[in-house]
């Protein structure tokens, strides 16, 4: 009980409990989480069951229109699902694939920054210049060239069924360097204090000193970064699906949500794409709020682009 | 003497970056779809399709092959488009006036915009205008570039009807550059794609240039400027910004390439007939020269603007450390 007593007392609640614009992103992001999580539960319909879904229900708008009607909050798309249900799901694939997407980002790239800061010479230049190199080439970039390329070898078909590792790993390869410089600006700094040359003395072994003892002295910039990371991760899924190199409308995540209803703005039923369009801002904006409140109050070294 | 070894170290550096995106090319081409295929489809026996094969070079050794395909693409030879029936790289050109002209209008309207209010919003940091300004680029960073190109085509053309929101409109051809921006057509369609475009770097551009703009005003000179009586106007336009625009330059060569990949989202909303919007189709298609063609001439693109950038920030700030920066 102390333990929590002693958290609900610290500067980081304090800070947190007065300022309310924290306080609303990270109550909109918990919702948006818990609502993804109990999908199943609480969505309406299951998308992914056509026997739930009728295509005379198709393209009824949002039920504050004229011709809404009461089962259906925010209208059906063209197939007749519910959209609350789809984005209801479509949330928690793009919550999936950005968080999976920033762990394997961060793995990558925490190793490489802690052994580049680490051992510094040859392997800190080699390991900088490919971030330097890969940096250059936008991600989004990559990313597209990349997932064209599979799609158009392994076919359409088995590409959406591998489309959300895809996703994962590219976006999640892409964006390692991020991390790698970040945790190597801090290594350094880190490297010359006196707890690690203590560690040394004793004869710990390097990888031991590394994740045991510098690692957790990273943990600040990492945090403030990996927010921003995985808003930055759910865009670019949800810019990679809009472009039909992502999830498939059969499965949909946000951004093939969009697509999908793209094609119907002109005609009037704009409540296909513009809902799910807002739903992704709000999750964005979000997560972007949280991410400079926790830079502000932990105020970490971060890589400085010169 | 220095500048010369950097020039040369840097052009090497340049050239082998471009020799990686070729290599990767021609793997691409070289595990594609089958070229034979394309040419003779499905009726030719697999005796005939061997003696072809041996003919066309395809069973020789995978340097043989780079080497020529390399020596194709030296001479702007990248193969020919299955779909167009014309030389790859063609196809893609004749798109690139399209791109350049998105790109180059929305290069014009984040300087325009984003250098008066960044240097306003460090020269007034706790005014309202200020507060109002920063929390706008927070919800402008938070709208990826393909939202925003729906919300303007919802707004603009669906709901007011304003400006067009599909293709290039009337365009009038010099030579083999086709330009919109030379028709009042041309230029009402090219307004929302070009804000679109713009959007997502604005406030980036915004934020940077009061970061820097704040630094910069902090230092002695600027101090001792002031001290000297100057005007308010000089210290700030003369002395300060001046020195805020090297970092400007850096992280503004290096989001060229973004922007170049942001085409492709805005392209793809607008139907503008530029390369994003081609090289989507080329996919779709899997029409792997073209595919091939649109890599390479984007990282040449890429590569290019980078080493200019490089080259032009160590004409302009002689202290630069010019070892350690790569491509």
């Amino acid at each position: 009980m102390s333990a929590v007593r002693a958290a609900l007392q610290s500067n980081f609640v304090y800070r947190f409990l007065g300022d309310p614009v924290a306080m609303v992103s990270a109550g909109v992001l918990l919702l948006f989480v818990l609502g993804a999580a109990l999908a199943p539960w609480i969505a309406p319909q299951n998308p992914y069951d056509p026997l739930q879904i009728d295509i005379m229900d198709s393209e009824i708008p949002p039920v504050w229109q004229a011709e809404g009607e009461a089962r259906f909050v925010f209208g059906t798309d063209a197939q007749g699902r519910d959209m609350l249900s789809t984005i209801l799901y479509g949330t928690g694939i793009s919550l999936t694939i950005g968080v999976f997407a920033v762990l394997l980002q961060g793995l990558i790239g925490v190793t490489i920054g802690l052994i580049s800061g680490y051992y510094g010479g040859r392997v800190d230049g080699f390991f900088m210049r490919l971030a330097d190199i890969q940096l250059s080439f936008s991600t989004l970039m990559v990313a597209i060239i990349v997932l064209a390329v599979f799609q158009a070898a392994f076919g359409v078909g088995l590409y959406e069924e591998l489309a959300i590792i895809m996703l994962i790993l590219v976006i999640g390869i892409a964006e390692w360097p991020q991390y790698a410089r970040t945790v190597r600006a801090n290594v350094l700094a880190e490297k010359e204090k006196e707890y690690v040359d203590a560690a040394r003395v004793i004869g710990l072994s390097r990888l031991r000193i590394m994740f045991r003892h510098i690692l957790p002295n990273t943990l600040s910039p990492i945090l403030v970064i990996s927010t921003v990371q995985v808003a930055n991760a759910i865009v670019a899924e949800a810019a990679l699906s809009f472009l039909g190199l992502g999830m498939p409308v059969t499965k949909p995540s946000l951004g093939s949500l969009i697509r999908a209803g793209f094609e119907f703005i002109f005609s009037g039923t704009w409540w296909i794409t513009i809902i799910p369009s807002i739903v992704l801002i709000v999750l964005i904006l979000a997560i972007n709020l949280l991410g400079d409140w926790l830079r502000d109050v932990l105020n970490p070294r971060l890589y400085k682009e010169t | 003497m220095d500048t010369l070894a950097f020039l040369i170290r840097r052009l090497g550096q340049a050239v082998v970056v471009m020799l990686v995106i070729s290599v990767i090319g021609f793997s691409i081409q070289d595990n594609l779809g089958d070229p034979l295929r394309e040419l003779v489809g499905q009726a030719v026996s697999e005796a005939e399709r061997q003696a072809l094969r041996d003919e066309m070079g395809l069973n020789d050794p995978f340097v043989l092959r780079f080497g020529r395909f390399l020596a194709g693409a030296v001479q702007g030879d990248l193969g020919t488009s299955y779909f167009f029936k014309r030389p790859a790289l063609e196809v893609i050109l004749d798109k690139f006036p399209a791109t350049f002209e998105l790109v180059l209008a929305a290069s014009l309207i984040i300087v325009l915009v984003s250098v008066p209010l960044g240097v306003f919003c460090a020269i007034r940091p706790n005014g309202w205008v200020t507060q109002a300004i920063m929390g706008f680029s927070i919800v402008g960073i938070s709208i990826p570039v393909f939202l925003t190109a729906i919300f303007l085509i919802y707004i603009f053309s669906i709901e007011l009807g304003w400006l067009p929101s599909f293709g290039r409109g009337q365009t009038v051809t010099l030579g083999w550059w086709t330009t919109g921006l030379l028709t009042r057509d041309g230029l009402a369609h090219l307004v929302l794609p070009a804000i679109a475009l713009s959007s997502i770097m604005l406030p980036l551009f915004i934020r940077l240039i009061r970061g820097e703009m704040m630094e910069v005003l902090r230092t002695e000179y600027v101090r001792f400027a002031w001290a000297k009586g100057l005007s308010s106007r000089r210290v700030w336009f003369v002395h300060a910004f001046k020195n805020t625009l090297l970092p400007v330059i850096t992280v503004g060569g290096v989001q060229i390439g973004t922007l170049i990949a942001y085409t492709i989202l805005t392209e793809t909303v607008f139907q503008w007939p530029g390369m994003g919007f081609l090289f989507l189709e080329a996919v779709n298609r899997v029409d792997t020269p073209l595919i091939i063609a649109y890599i390479i001439v984007v990282g040449l693109i890429f590569v290019v603007t980078n080493t200019v950038v490089d080259l032009v920030y160590t004409l302009v700030n002689p202290m630069v450390k010019i070892t350690g920066r790569a491509a």
